[in-house]
């Protein structure tokens, strides 16, 4: 009886993939309202880490299982994934949802297993010393909402041209859109400009004419936009429908696909989001995804949609899954890793130019590094604009305004550990 | 006291100053209100002849437009692909009514509101299946509907005496027309034609009906039919204004505070309560929204429900129906 009960707990708690593999769940959505933006983004993450499989054998010569889990952007499912991802053995657990990313913070220490919200998530998970098992690379909300803030500046002629400006600030009104609302708020006070808030509720994101009718009678300056799935075809639409002026529309890095400007038609020419990933496919790691993966019809990714930017988004993110499983190889010296494994592999990233020729990805984004501490980086991005066709590049690679945003997240780290005491304090060993 | 004024008199001062943004407002709750009338009237049509609340009415709205735009996409022609799309509501009518609705007859109600919440994740998965999840643009223009607007700029009319500006769309005055259209021809439908007045007498009572000789299984394809178009429609309405996703689902519920105010089986209470619903939230939220922060849309049509259900339980239009002891 006990053997067979230890046979059957067994059974239940082994993971269902070899032993000679890294097991990947990737939390994706291809279906419900955020389907659209969800569908390329999990196009470009399985699509680059299969490539990786066919053609490199994996990683370090071990193959790579990747396993999708459907959440619809659903939290609840979202965590049941991880559970699920949890069971399965997964090296590192890609929430692709600021919602899930804030359900799972509290789970990834007790069990181990990194989380890696990029560009996402929690703005404060930046502080590796209060968030060793959280990764938000190659920048957080608040960088970007920092980014937006620095551009306008600059197109108005400097930080003191700000004053006396409004800033009208577009969002779903979820834990995403709200995320970069204290940071806008204090740029407000220190630059003097009005910000403007206009939420969306989810339920409301095809149905935007009120927002839309507000922004009309308020007149801000600048739009910006944190938007998402349906809502961002439609607040284009609605901004071109207000005749506001598209180049002082601009949207966070989610808020950029071709499917969301091209709802806009000729009109949405001129719109603008940040970015830190190229668009187009003349790069050859996207060769090989087509010819190892499309060609041979072992993909789901439509070859028009190859290169486009959320697909390409997609694929940032398994590269910098595919080069972490690469770096703790290297720093512990095992072909198969784990979670704990992972988690010192994504804390000694750091992908440079030279790295990024080898992987054929050449001015394909922005060299990037995460360290013990900075689990963000802080990198660097671009701003990119419709140009009624196609993204086209309208800034070269800038920072973001880290001096001023990198004590604010240190507070909020500390915020959060307070409202979640006891927050356990670091005990993981920061291995170079 | 600047609270007091905030609340009641800035927002009319806005209104005065500028009447050029009332009309713009007032045009776009218009607008909104026949929107959802269009769901609503889903509803009704279906309620009115089963007694059922079909909670699938929203993903038909996705699934008419998906097959719409999917059959154009596969390279059948407009016109052509909305005959068909038309056919494949039909076709879905007739499954209904023969593997869903005929098993349950004389089943008590909930049974039958049970069925249809199956029936929605269904056509959620086929769909799904079909046509997959990534969002298409709405053959607007293909289907011969206008686009651009019309721009009207009355004198004086803006701010500080400004030249004013009321845009319509062009696509939204074309909303409103079908609309109408569609009203007037149910309205007929409904109380001047013989399969109209059976359908009623199988909402009073299917046994009843039934032994008058009305056959059931006709009236409810036809009524799931007459729904599918009215689905068909305002998929193609809403599709226009964003994009046609599963995302258009969710525009479905804010039938539902119309169907509190009109009453569940009045098609001019459909027509009434949509359009009191859809100016009351634009002139709540773009008024009195800024107090609170913004967002209260999606709530306040509730609260414009609830305040008449206070006077008329049964809605505006709504049968009063009255139970001896």
């Amino acid at each position: 009886m006990g053997v067979a009960m230890a046979a059957l707990t067994g059974a239940w708690t082994a993971p269902a993939f070899a032993e000679d593999s890294i097991y990947i769940q990737m939390p994706t959505y291809r279906t419900g309202p955020y389907a659209g933006s969800g569908i390329p983004i999990a196009n470009g993450m399985v699509d680059y880490l299969n490539m990786l499989n066919e053609r490199d054998g994996g990683v370090g010569g071990v193959k790579l299982m990747v396993e999708e889990c459907e959440t619809g952007y659903d939290t609840q499912k979202g965590v049941e994934c991880y559970e699920a991802a949890k069971a399965k053995g997964t090296v590192v657990f890609n929430p692709w949802s600021t919602g899930i990313t804030l359900q799972v913070i509290p789970k990834a220490g007790v069990d181990k297993i990194p989380v890696l919200s990029m560009a996402y998530g929690l703005s404060a998970a930046a502080e590796g010393n209060t968030f060793p098992w959280v990764f938000n690379p190659p920048m957080t909300y608040w960088d970007g909402a920092s980014g937006v803030i620095k551009y306008i500046a600059d197109k108005e002629g400097g930080m003191d041209k700000l004053k006396g400006k409004k800033i009208g600030y577009i969002f779903l009104d979820a834990g995403y859109g709200r995320e970069p609302i204290p940071l806008l708020e204090k740029f407000a006070g220190e630059f003097g400009f009005t910000l403007m808030q206009y939420p969306v509720p989810p339920k409301e994101m095809q149905n935007q004419s009120s927002q839309w009718l507000n922004v009309r009678r308020d007149q801000p300056d600048y739009m910006v936009m944190w938007g998402w799935g349906a809502m961002n075809p439609t607040a284009i639409k609605e901004a071109t429908k207000i005749r506001y002026p598209m180049d002082k529309f601009i949207g966070v890095w989610w808020s950029g696909g071709e499917d969301d400007a091209r709802a806009g038609g000729a009109d949405a020419k001129g719109y603008k989001t940040l970015n830190f990933n190229a668009v187009g496919s003349e790069f050859q790691a996207l060769s090989d995804i087509k010819a190892k993966l499309i060609d041979a019809g072992k993909s789901q990714t439509d070859a028009g949609k190859l290169g486009e930017n959320l697909y390409n988004r997609g694929v940032v993110n398994s590269v910098i899954v595919a080069e972490a499983i690469r770096v703790a190889q290297e720093k512990t010296g095992k072909k198969v890793i784990t979670g704990e494994d992972m988690r010192v592999g994504l804390e000694n990233l750091k992908i440079d130019e030279a790295r990024l020729k080898e992987l054929g990805l050449e001015g394909f984004m922005a060299p990037m590094a995460i360290s013990c501490g900075d689990h963000s980086g802080h990198n660097m991005m671009y701003v990119q604009e419709w140009d009624g066709e196609k993204w086209v590049k309208a800034s070269e690679w800038f920072e973001p305004m880290t001096d001023v945003v990198k004590p604010m997240l240190a507070a909020a780290a500390d915020e959060y550990k307070t409202k979640n005491a006891p927050w356990p304090e670091r005990t993981e060993a920061c291995a170079n | 006291m600047d609270f007091l004024y905030s609340i009641f008199v800035d927002p009319f001062v806005q209104m005065v100053q500028m009447p050029d943004f009332l009309l713009q407002v007032l045009w776009e709750g218009i607008v909104g209100g026949i929107l959802y009338a269009l769901i609503a009237l889903g509803f009704v049509l279906i309620f009115k002849a089963s007694g059922v609340f079909n909670f699938a009415q929203g993903i038909m709205v996705v699934f008419a437009a998906l097959t719409l735009v999917g059959l154009y996409e596969k390279g059948v022609p407009a016109l052509a692909a909305l005959v068909l799309a038309v056919g494949v509501m039909a076709l879905l009518a007739i499954c209904v009514e023969r593997f869903v609705m005929r098993p349950l007859v004389n089943q008590p109600d909930i049974i039958l509101l049970m069925a249809t919440i199956g029936l929605t994740y269904f056509l959620v998965g086929l769909g799904e299946f079909i046509f997959g999840g990534e969002p298409k643009v709405m053959i607007a223009n293909e289907l011969g509907l206008p686009s651009g607007s019309v721009v009207l700029e009355p004198e004086g009319w803006g701010p500080g005496g400004s030249p004013g500006l009321i845009s319509l769309q062009k696509i939204d005055i074309a909303a409103t027309v079908i609309a109408a259209i569609m009203i007037v021809a149910l309205a007929i439908f409904f109380n001047k034609t013989r399969i109209g007045r059976a359908l009623r007498a199988v909402a009073d009572d299917h046994q009843a009906a039934l032994s008058v000789g009305i056959s059931l299984n006709q009236i409810w394809a036809i009524v799931w039919f007459a729904a599918g178009v009215v689905a068909l429609v305002t998929g193609i309405m809403w599709g226009a204004r964003s994009d046609v996703s599963f995302a258009l689902e969710i525009v479905a519920l804010k039938a539902l505070p119309v169907l509190i105010l009109g009453g569940f089986t009045s098609i001019p209470g459909a027509i009434v309560g949509g359009l009191i619903i859809g100016v009351g939230e634009k002139i709540g939220e773009i008024y009195w929204g800024p107090l609170v922060g913004g967002g209260i849309e999606s709530w306040l049509a509730y609260g414009i429900a609830l305040v008449f259900l206070i006077f008329r339980p049964q809605g505006l239009f709504g049968e009063k129906i009255i139970e001896r002891v």
